[in-house]
């Protein structure tokens, strides 16, 4: 069963086609991620998932059709977003960016669960999220996204200019959050990608070029080719 | 010292006038991105929805019933303000040229019907008589109305305040400023702010409208344009989408604009655009305005 089917999306920006018919699927409760070099469209398939950007072509989630829907309607179909720079509100406190993305009328337990994550929120609450470090902004970025009861999560390189302590406790709370929950990822950082794939999608020059497991990730020269790094083992 | 006192207030008052005009202008630009021109239409449609009211009320308006005009053409003007949102405003976003060209014919139409319909000469506002009192404050007499204007801009102030800081729709608001496209994306319908701050700036422009009347001494669809420009300035000043920051832009320019006239006739305009200059040679993104991304 696949909680989101992408089919031949074709997305252009300002007279730019950045997405060529790019098709995968995104298998219910399991860890999908998105990978391929920098500027292959991968951030930018998140961002047209979430009705930033218009495209042609089929978005479904459990079946219903969401391309063309509007942003705020995709989320409230279960759709979360976590975006590549965050993109908290800095003048709010966080109490005041999790109230934002709170659309449960009976939120408790789910606050219960973000602030066993992320003990540090609940202590800083009343601060102004503008003031936070990297690695406590991106917590409110991810405990938004866990605030409400979603299809899908999106995540995008929640790791991205984390220090390497904050790598693994942000990696930690992804697997805690994978255990429950289906994940498209976009993450660069290959050994948390190693620990937490279950399905893998390498998208290169606007298309999928690669979707299946995730043993691929072990074999050096499968990741040279594909992503242009070194990783896995010989 | 009575004179610097009388320049003060009286700077001050004007300064209330500026900002009950400003306010709307600073959260749309703010929240939206929309450079409303539209925005003295507003204000037109505010004072003669007053102006009628008051006239139909009776020649000795009391102050009840200033307030209650006031509150009138408030409504009307938020009313006007919704639907120039709802029928135009809503298919131009992110189209900025179209959207300055729409709303300056909107601007073009509202003063020609008013023109058609009320001629364009001043009529005198029905004003309770104690608005012609005046108030000694530290040996200076203060002329009353000048009061009026800035207990309004304040009470105005408070509430917006309270709106933004306590509500929901206020936290939308503030969080659809910094990101609009974010707060979409947690599902949040961002188009309700956008109604709700144009029905807002359209009703302290509504509001501002009546008051201007009174200081203008008389109604008139020709009264706007100054103002206007005036609450471009100010919000430029005070920040894109800083009610605090227009309050605070909009007292300093109705202050520095009062001494210099006082002391060179004619000179308070130019002080103000030197102002405006260095504000955005110093500070581009205004007093209390944030550095977009």
């Amino acid at each position: 069963m696949n909680a989101l089917s992408v089919k031949d999306l074709h997305v252009k920006i300002n007279e730019s086609h950045i997405l060529h018919g790019v098709s995968f699927e995104v298998p219910t409760n399991k860890v999908t991620v998105l990978l391929g070099r920098n500027g292959v469209g991968k951030s930018t398939t998140l961002r047209s998932i979430m009705g930033f950007y218009q495209g042609t072509g089929s978005v479904t989630l459990n079946g219903k059709e969401i391309l063309g829907m509007q942003t705020y309607k995709i989320a409230q179909s279960g759709v979360a977003f976590v975006p590549e720079d965050r993109e908290i509100f800095a003048s709010l406190t966080v109490r005041e960016n999790l109230s934002l993305a709170s659309r449960e009328k009976d939120s408790d337990a789910a606050y219960k669960l973000v602030y066993s994550l992320f003990p540090e929120l609940d202590t800083r609450a009343a601060q102004q999220a503008g003031s936070l470090s990297g690695g406590q902004q991106q917590m409110v970025a991810i405990a938004r996204a866990l605030l409400n009861k979603n299809e899908i999560l999106l995540v995008d390189e929640p790791t991205k200019g984390l220090a390497p302590k904050l790598v693994s406790e942000v990696a930690e709370v992804l697997m805690k959050v994978a255990e429950h929950s289906t994940m498209l990822l976009v993450e660069q950082n290959l050994s948390l990608v190693k620990k937490i794939a279950q399905h893998v999608i390498v998208m290169d020059q606007g298309r999928v070029v690669y979707q299946g497991g995730p043993e691929n990730l072990n074999d050096a020269a499968w990741v040279h080719q594909m992503l242009g790094v070194s990783g896995g083992h010989k | 010292m009575d004179t610097f006192i009388l320049i003060g207030i009286t700077g001050i008052g004007l300064g209330a006038l500026y900002f009950l005009v400003a306010s709307g202008l600073s959260l749309i630009y703010g929240l939206m991105g929309v450079l409303n021109f539209a925005h003295g239409s507003f204000l037109t449609v505010g004072a003669f929805v007053g102006f009628w009211l008051a006239r139909t009320l009776g020649p000795d308006t009391s102050m009840p019933e200033f307030i209650l005009a006031m509150i009138i053409g408030g409504l009307a003007a938020g009313a006007f303000a919704l639907l120039v949102e709802q029928l135009l405003i809503t298919r131009l976003y992110d189209r900025h040229i179209d959207q300055a060209l729409v709303t300056v014919g909107v601007s073009l139409v509202v003063g020609a019907v008013l023109g058609g319909w009320f001629t364009n000469d001043l009529q005198i506002f029905p004003t309770p008589l104690w608005f012609y009192t005046a108030i000694n404050v530290g040996g200076a007499m203060i002329p009353a109305d000048r009061i009026v204007y800035i207990a309004t801009a304040v009470l105005l102030l408070i509430a917006n305040w309270a709106l933004l800081k306590f509500t929901r729709i206020g936290l939308i608001i503030r969080a659809g400023v910094e990101n609009r496209h974010m707060v979409n994306a947690l599902g949040v319908n961002v188009r309700l702010a956008f109604s709700t701050v144009f029905f807002l700036g359209g009703f302290a422009a509504g509001v501002g409208g009546v008051l201007v009347s009174v200081y203008s001494n008389g109604v008139s669809p020709l009264i706007a344009g100054t103002y206007l420009i005036y609450g471009f300035i100010v919000v430029v000043i005070g920040g894109m989408g800083s009610v605090p920051g227009s309050f605070i832009a909009a007292m300093l320019i109705g202050v520095i604009r009062q001494f210099a006239n006082y002391y060179v006739t004619g000179l308070g305009d130019f002080v103000v655009v030197i102002l405006l200059a260095g504000v955005l040679l110093i500070r581009p993104q205004g007093l209390l305005g944030k550095v977009r991304a």
